[in-house]
């Protein structure tokens, strides 16, 4: 046993259970409810068990008279202010007070309920109210808070504060009177509450209760699975009632989020059972034509020939597809080999391309792979956590809760962000340093950090001379020790005070193991391949490279980005990110697949509609990606959707790309299908079936039947082969195979010879690519550029109960929390132009203008205007612009020149659209029996 | 997060926040601050104290609700703290209180419909050589009986 070890652990490690209420593995102990009480030979008293340490030699007693007096009279307590309704409770049969009054051998409460209680709402002799009774909390849409049944183990509030890190929950009062209270004596939905879930995992009773529980009952089977929402990946265990899903449960051995979950993961996956899913395949001639429902086999047939046609008519380089980080792996594969192999082309592009292209560069021109080199535990060890351009709380909240847990214990946070993001103040894990940096000027913050690194002398001398290329450094170092990169200059122009630049570079350092986390707020500019480089730079510059708790860590926005590029979803890249010029790579799969390979990259997501409002590009497949919403330039992205003659859209919903498709392919949700999702830190996880699929058909068998029907002898009967062929023709996955999955339970690729399970931290003791390389990171002001007419800079970002264009969040009750798109502007920003809280204004660049209310707020910088992308009907990519990254072709969408005035109603475009929409989305001709 | 124009009551406490935050746990001196100032502790100071503090609502809540001192209401002119520990218990203070309550029309928990006085009970003021002991604006009063309650009625009515 390890030293602090508890009695109770000790004890229930050998098999003898003690009774225990308020003790679990999610939280400290605590040792209030004085159940798990045991006997110690030669100690006084009866302690409880669950704070004890054990000792050498201790002997311990958890059965005898006396403990069984105490711990009878203990629950007798309890049940004098508990409601004696087993049988109809929602918690029956999973209720530990239940378990325990069994275990006791409680038999009688002799204190009767005529006393003081909090059960009864009217007293029992006389009616008349009780004052010490509260109502049933059922203000948040998943689960319900009923303080009759609460024994007040402040399981709840532990739960909240040490595992979620929100602390929006008290006991309030003392005594008799004390009640568990969200906020100040609030509901939950107004208080400080997430809805993570934590508390409802935690409550023993049924106080906490999810809202599915209630109304359909016990679970009777699980499966753990994986969440298909953000890039953390989070392990669940899907508890279900027959075909039906009961609840989202958080998987305690899952290594992602080691038993945590967000409200989305957790709650929001009632999107998969919405009226709007579109469960039949569908065809028309013309995008302006109401939809028909057609058999599978009249779809792949209607696809497969008109793609031929337009292959015949325009050449074979006038059709290609995108793949869906949402799909698995093994489905992103088929469907880029359907292309290469079937298109004969490659055209293939993903939704990295306007997210993480520029750290798949970055990270491979500088260290050798396009990945972060951590696993998420590792920020348990690192004592300096700098933030950049990423907002965890609101994105990816599984991790920053990970984060938030370890900037308690005491590690420092450096956040680099234009506006006052809830990661930069949260309670208990307030940012160290924030550097409220102006849109576009990342690459020389980044530099000035690395300035005041290297001409300070921070610098780790050793580790640059072992791992990297000493004459490669002293041009870097060079570089940045010139004066145009000094705090002092760099401040000016990015607003922000040179002395907390120099603070938070000495931080980073020289305060131990310093860890970078970083999102699109780096990556989604003109310079963002440029910036991700500075980042491995300032990593490399001081030696926070290749062990635990140090390193550089993109957070993938999608729950499969990371695997969609590794898949060879990239016109220049065949899986395992070698290009496609490379002739022993293309041996491989030509021998395979039996084709000629183009040797030349195909087309980008962008220049594929360049071409096709040009007239070259006319057909394309785009699987789980709604490129009309999320891609930048929303004009251009429509002018080259209308410009096609065949879109084919595979979707759980008509989205709205799908407004422009000829043919709507229905998808599967994560729930339906067996594959695998890898997460950022390169973790391959498992996705298992937990119900058939409504549709018909799981995404991989509708990609294997239509390039069937396209010729193609393709006869795999389970994802788990498709796996197999990855593996053997990928070197970074050679050893990966779903018997390996399911021993693990995942593993982190490289999983090869070298590491047959996996790589959990890279680049340890030397850089994959060899030497670390340094390359200078030039400032380049976007042309992007505030004026006159466009006076104000717009970033975007995303929001906690928001899943990116809320296909699906928007069909959960997460729009509770968020049913529009606001604009956050500055009072001062505001005042000038007379616009008030809540008033509709009109957002306006060179791009387009749309329509949404104002939000004052002072966590955005005067001259800075931010929103979220959520919700199609604002349509926020109306406003940004075509330029993009000079690397990756990563779209610029953190800065863009607006103008903010005040509106009477929506523009002009989003009343085409609502009317366009409304026209596309007919469903004219229905087939018998759907479903 | 909304920019309140920050009411008055907000400013003062503000002020106090600045005036005590330096001090090592400066949560509960605040609020001591802040009741001493307003005669109670306001709700709408709780946020402000809390973002100051880095706490959250709950926290601070969780503490004033804790501490029967704070009171979310104004007091009375007087206090009247009547204590209902043990020693005193043993002395009669059960039959005291109810002489109390009768004499000054309040029960525990209640300020008087003319704003003269708010009675509490307490438990234990350190004073269980003079039980009943009682304690009337801060100053302590031992050996209760029909005199000394007759004289505090009268002190609490001027």
């Amino acid at each position: 046993m390890p030293e602090g070890t508890s009695v109770m652990r000790a004890s229930m490690e050998a098999g003898i259970q003690i009774p225990k209420l308020c003790a679990t593995d999610m939280v400290d102990a605590f040792g209030s409810c004085r159940l798990c009480l045991v006997e110690i030979e030669g100690r006084n008293g009866t302690p409880s068990s669950c704070t004890t340490p054990v000792a050498p030699g201790m002997v311990v007693h958890t059965q005898t008279g006396r403990l069984k007096d105490i711990r009878r009279g203990v629950m007798e307590l309890y049940i004098s202010d508990h409601p004696l309704d087993c049988l109809t409770c929602a918690a029956n049969g999973d209720c530990e007070l239940q378990d325990m009054a069994g275990a006791v051998g409680l038999r009688d409460v002799r204190y009767g309920y005529e006393g003081d209680n909090h059960v009864f709402a009217k007293d029992r002799t006389d009616g008349a109210d009780n004052f010490r009774w509260m109502p049933k909390d059922e203000s948040n849409p998943y689960f319900t808070y009923d303080p009759s049944k609460c024994i007040v183990c402040s399981r709840c509030v532990r739960a909240c504060e040490e595992v979620q890190g929100t602390f929006a929950l008290t006991i309030e009062g003392r005594g008799f009177e004390s009640r568990v209270s969200p906020g100040m004596h609030q509901d939950f939905l107004s208080s400080e509450c997430v809805s993570c879930g934590a508390c409802v995992q935690a409550c023993p009773t049924a106080t906490l209760t999810e809202k599915s529980v209630i109304e359909i009952g016990q679970p009777e089977h699980s499966v753990v699975t994986t969440c298909a929402y953000c890039g953390v990946g989070c392990s669940f265990k899907a508890e279900m009632r027959g075909d039906e899903l009961v609840r989202m449960v958080p998987w305690k051995d899952g290594k992602a989020n080691r038993g945590h979950s967000c409200v989305k993961g957790r709650f929001a996956w009632g999107y998969a059972t919405h009226k709007e899913r579109i469960l039949n395949p569908m065809v028309r001639e013309k995008i302006t034509d109401p939809w028909r429902e057609v058999s599978w086999e009249e779809a792949f047939a209607h696809i497969a020939s008109e793609f031929r046609r337009i292959q015949y008519q325009y050449g074979r380089g006038s059709i290609g597809g995108i793949t869906s980080s949402r799909c698995t792996n093994e489905e992103t594969y088929i469907v880029q080999k359907l292309i290469r192999q079937g298109f004969g082309n490659n055209n293939v592009d993903t939704c990295a391309r306007v997210c993480h292209s520029p750290t798949g560069y970055g990270l491979g021109q500088t260290y050798g792979t396009s990945a972060g080199t951590q696993d998420f535990d590792s920020v348990e060890h690192s004592d300096v956590i700098m933030v950049i351009g990423a907002n965890p709380s609101a994105a990816h909240p599984v991790f920053a809760s990970r984060m938030k847990k370890r900037i308690r214990q005491g590690a420092k946070l450096i956040v680099l962000d234009p506006r006052v993001t809830e990661t930069v103040d949260s309670v208990h894990a307030k940012a160290t340093h924030h550097l409220p940096l102006r849109p576009g000027t990342n690459v020389a913050v980044v530099t000035a950090l690395a300035h005041v690194i290297v001409t300070e002398g921070l610098f780790n001398e050793a580790f640059i001379r072992e791992r990297c290329d000493w004459s490669e450094f002293e041009d870097y170092a060079s570089f940045v020790a010139d004066e145009s990169n000094s705090p002092e200059v760099v401040g000016k122009l990015a607003g922000v005070d040179p002395e907390t630049i120099r603070a938070a570079a000495r931080l980073y350092a020289t305060g131990g193991n310093g860890a970078i986390y970083y999102g699109l707020g780096v990556t989604e500019h003109s310079q963002g391949s440029t910036t991700v480089m500075g980042i491995a730079n300032l990593a490399m510059l001081t030696g926070n490279i290749g062990r635990p708790g140090v390193g550089v860590n993109p957070l993938r926005g999608q729950n499969n980005v990371q695997g969609s590029c590794d898949m060879g979803s990239f016109p220049h890249e065949l899986p395992g990110y070698r290009h496609v010029s490379g002739d022993a790579v293309r041996d491989i799969y030509e021998a395979l697949w039996g084709v000629k390979l183009d040797n030349e990259p195909g087309l980008r997501i962008p220049n594929m509609l360049d071409a096709a409002v040009e007239g070259s590009f006319k057909g394309i497949y785009i699987q789980g990606e709604d490129i009309l919403q999320s891609d930048p330039d929303t004009k251009h992205v429509s002018a080259g959707l209308a410009a096609m003659e065949c879109v084919v859209v595979h979707d759980l919903f008509l989205n709205e790309t799908a407004n422009y498709a000829h043919v709507f392919l229905p998808g599967s949700t994560f729930l339906e299908k067996d594959g695998t999702f890898t997460n950022a830190e390169r973790r391959i996880n498992r996705v298992r079936k937990v119900m058939a699929p409504r549709n018909g058909y799981a995404d991989w068998e509708v990609t294997q039947k239509l390039a069937q029907a396209m010729g193609l002898d393709w006869n795999y009967t389970h994802p788990s082969q498709i796996m197999d062929e990855i593996a053997t023709t990928t070197p970074s996955f050679q050893n990966v195979s779903y018997a390996l999955l399911d021993e693990k339970g995942s593993v982190q690729w490289p999983c090869n010879e070298k590491a047959p399970e996996g790589t959990p931290i890279m680049h340890v003791g030397g850089f994959v690519r060899g030497k670390g390389k340094f390359i200078r990171t030039e400032y380049v002001a976007t042309d992007e550029k505030t004026g006159p007419r466009f006076p104000l800079l717009l970033t975007t970002g995303r929001i906690l109960s928001q899943y990116n264009v809320g296909a699906q969040t928007r069909r959960t009750e997460n729009v509770i929390w968020h049913d529009q798109d606001v604009l956050e502007i500055h009072p001062h920003d505001a005042e000038q132009r007379g616009v008030r809280d809540g008033d509709w204004v009109r957002l306006t660049s060179r791009a387009g203008e749309t329509t949404l209310r104002a939000q004052i707020t002072d966590r955005v910088s005067p001259g800075v205007v931010y929103t979220t992308f959520h919700h199609p009907d604002t349509q926020a990519n109306v406003i940004t612009t075509d330029f993009s990254d000079w690397a990756t072709n990563c779209p610029e969408y953190k800065v863009t020149a607006v103008q903010v005035g005040p509106s009477n109603g929506p523009s002009e475009w989003q009343e085409e659209y609502e009317e366009l929409s409304r026209q596309s989305r007919r469903i004219a001709g229905r087939l018998e029996a759907a479903e | 997060m909304m920019q309140s124009q920050g009411t008055e009551t907000e400013a003062q406490v503000a002020a106090i926040i600045e005036e005590l935050k330096g001090l090592e746990g400066p949560l509960l001196p605040i609020l001591h601050g802040v009741q001493e100032e307003f005669g109670y502790v306001p709700t709408e100071a709780l946020p402000v104290i809390a973002e100051a503090l880095n706490l959250s609502k709950a926290e601070v809540h969780g503490v004033v609700t804790f501490y029967h001192d704070y009171r979310s209401q104004p007091a009375g002119r007087h206090v009247l703290k009547l204590c209902q520990a043990e020693a005193c218990q043993s002395m009669g203070s059960d039959a005291i209180a109810a002489q109390v309550k009768t004499a000054l029309g309040v029960d525990f928990h209640q300020t008087a419909a003319d704003g003269s006085v708010t009675l509490e009970p307490v438990y234990c003021l350190g004073l269980c050589a003079c039980a009943p002991a009682a304690m009337l604006d801060g100053e302590v009063i031992g050996r209760l009986d029909a005199d000394t309650i007759a004289e505090i009625a009268a002190e609490v009515r001027t």
